[in-house]
């Protein structure tokens, strides 16, 4: 976009980067996951690897994701992403591969495959949305729906002695060796967006380094599974989620990588 | 016929087959260790990376054949193998390859069950493997090889058949003719072409639109259609059926068999023929397309069909619907592992031939 470009008389200052289709999306009014798409493709558009990146979206809200983000893509079978994209970056290494990936597929039904993934150090980029519910079938308990939280198979609220706790995966992802920096962001403020859009400059940066798996998460918020509007699920989501996920960085690159 | 000689070398079954993926360019082969099949695994960590090829031990079979949907969707030629337990693992994983239209080939050494069952070879996998498996309308194209020389054949059969159908071929082999070591004669290396197909995921160069690969059509008019593309294709494979038949011209009794039963079959025909009886061996070499036009015109003078499987009848269904009521169709079997003798099959068709004379007799005024 040249700053220069006018629409009826008024100048655009913001607009769709190409790495986007202008498909209007599926989500809910409020929803985190457009905003992370966005930011995703911006950094591919800014970096210039839409020809070289492929990404992988599993069963999930983001399933459709293909239909948003204008690179070449993959579905996959719930829990199973990292495992595609560990098939793809195998047979093709100078690629830039991503998942993105909800709770529920991440860290219940494909926590295995999370685990492995990142064992082996595949140099790939995780995007986990996190927002404490299986958004796509209608506001189910997920493995970080927190204690008390209500959802449709918790309508007491979690308890602990029946449901268990709440899984927070990605401490534990950092521990793994293979993982190269983990580090865990929202999108419900401005500079929020603009913290997650840096690190997930970071990680794509990171990969052709062969250096390990770059895990991003976003704690997100599901503002229909949570039955709240889109500005109460935000002041919920940092009230509480942030309580049990605090953004910020939980494992950096050793110093002076690039 | 080259006029070179192939040079022939003793090799287990599932090396050969091992070696045969190799020399046929494959790209990658994701596995997980299960007896009767791990020689394929160790044999191809040893020489696939050297030889250009990615080899991968997955986390289970589910990872495996995710990691086979990933790179064969990237455009690479893929293989996977395993033994019965990790193939239903990998069913869902299958259902999505078939749906998203992937070529792929996928090796079953099967192995005695249900469950975890026995190590020991067995053939009760022919449903699962012919019927679809997964779930959903779907068909995987498959060769069951009944010897080694047949292992290494039908890994470049299965990947340009997988390739020119976009679709995932099995080859159905069992325990012992993974572990038999046989001579065989080796594919020569670099003799199947291969190219970059068009709807592979590489990355999207500006002058195209994106590529997906996917097997969610959530519209149903659009899935219909999706089953309406499969369903045609599966009609156009048919044509694909192949079958071998021994003796059975003049057969009055024809033995149906596949895979290591076949083998047995045949040691069964000559001892038959030896003590004048005339029998015959009917054996499928692609399971799915079953040969059923071949089959059905060999029931034009055929007598009786006898099918023998290593399991509780499964591909006896399928030689029934071919005959279809116009000749007797019989089985017997051995299940769990236990592999039929040369004797137990000829007394059974003893017993046939005694109960038509009966039959005959009965007939008489
Ligand atoms: C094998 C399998 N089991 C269950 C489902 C049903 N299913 C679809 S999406 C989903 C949960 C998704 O939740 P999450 O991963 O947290 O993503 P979100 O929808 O919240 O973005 C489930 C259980 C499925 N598609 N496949
Ligand atoms: S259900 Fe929740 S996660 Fe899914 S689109 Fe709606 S708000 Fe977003």
């Amino acid at each position: 976009m040249t700053p220069k470009e006018r629409i009826n008389g008024y100048q655009l200052v913001y607009h769709r980067p190409d790495t986007l289709t202008d498909n209007p999306t599926h989500y809910c009014p409020g929803c985190s996951h457009g905003v992370v798409h966005r930011v995703m493709m911006e950094v591919v558009k800014e970096m210039g690897i839409q020809d070289r990146t492929v990404g992988v979206a599993p069963v999930g809200c983001a399933v459709f994701a293909y239909n948003y983000m204008n690179v070449d893509m993959q579905e996959a079978a719930h829990g199973r992403a990292t495992a595609v994209a560990t098939g793809i970056k195998r047979v093709l290494p100078d690629r830039y591969v991503f998942t993105y990936q909800g709770d529920g597929d991440l860290a219940a039904i494909g926590t295995s495959e999370t685990i492995h993934t990142v064992n082996r150090g595949e140099n790939i980029l995780i995007v986990f949305i996190n927002n404490g519910v299986y958004g796509m079938t209608g506001g189910q308990m997920a493995p970080t729906t927190l204690l008390g939280m209500k959802t449709t198979t918790s309508p007491m609220g979690r308890d602990v002695v029946t449901m268990g706790h709440p899984l927070d995966i990605t401490p534990l992802i950092a521990q793994l060796p293979g993982a190269l920096f983990v580090t865990r962001h929202s999108v419900h403020t401005p500079a929020a967006v603009r913290k997650l859009k840096k690190a997930l400059r970071l990680a794509f940066e990171y990969q052709p380094l062969n250096k390990g798996t770059c895990f991003v998460e976003v704690v997100s918020n599901c503002p229909s599974g949570w039955k709240m509007t889109p500005r109460e699920a935000n002041a919920w989501m940092e009230k509480n989620m942030f309580t049990a996920y605090p953004p910020g960085d939980v494992k950096l690159p050793p110093p002076g990588l690039n | 016929m080259s006029p070179v000689q192939r040079t022939t070398t003793l090799m287990k079954g599932n090396e050969a087959l091992a070696e045969a993926a190799l020399r046929s360019d494959m790209d990658a082969y994701f596995g997980y260790p299960i007896t009767p099949q791990s020689e394929i695994l160790e044999y191809l960590i040893i020489h696939g990376p050297k030889r250009g090829s990615v080899v991968l031990q997955a986390e289970s079979e589910v990872a495996a054949i995710n990691m086979v949907y990933g790179a064969a969707g990237a455009g690479a030629r893929v293989m996977i193998s395993s033994s019965s337990p990790g193939i239903s693992l990998m069913q869902e994983g299958l259902s999505y390859i078939a749906s998203a239209q992937i070529p792929c080939l996928v090796v079953n050494v099967q192995r005695g069950g249900p469950g975890l069952g026995t190590i020991q070879p067995a053939q009760g996998d022919y449903f699962q493997a012919t019927k679809g498996g997964g779930h959903g309308d779907y068909r995987l194209i498959v060769l069951a090889p009944s010897s080694v020389q047949e292992m290494a054949d039908f890994v470049p059969e299965g990947f340009r058949l997988a390739e020119k159908y976009r679709n995932p071929v099995m080859i159905l082999s069992d325990g012992a003719l993974g572990q038999m070591m046989e001579s065989v004669q080796l594919p020569e290396q670099g003799s199947l072409p291969k190219s970059i197909p068009a709807w592979a995921t590489r990355g999207k160069p500006e002058n195209r639109e994106r590529n997906i690969i996917t097997s969610l059509f959530i519209d149903p008019e659009r899935m219909e259609q999706v089953n309406i593309e499969l369903q045609k294709k599966y009609a156009a494979v048919q044509s694909e059926a192949r079958a071998e038949l021994d003796r059975t011209k003049d057969a009055e009794i024809v033995l149906v068999a596949f895979g290591l039963a076949a083998r047995i079959c045949q040691k069964v025909v000559d001892i038959a023929r030896e003590r004048g009886k005339s029998v015959g061996l009917f054996r499928p070499i692609t399971l799915y397309p079953f040969p059923t036009d071949i089959l059905s015109r060999t029931a034009d003078h055929a007598e009786h069909f006898l099918v023998v499987e290593m399991n509780a009848g499964q591909m006896v269904e399928d030689v029934r619907l071919a005959v279809n009521g116009r000749r007797s169709v019989d089985f017997t079997g051995r299940m769990g592992g236990i592999i039929p003798t040369p004797e137990e099959i000829l007394q059974k068709i003893e017993s046939l031939t005694v109960s038509t004379t009966d039959q005959a007799l009965q007939g008489m005024p």
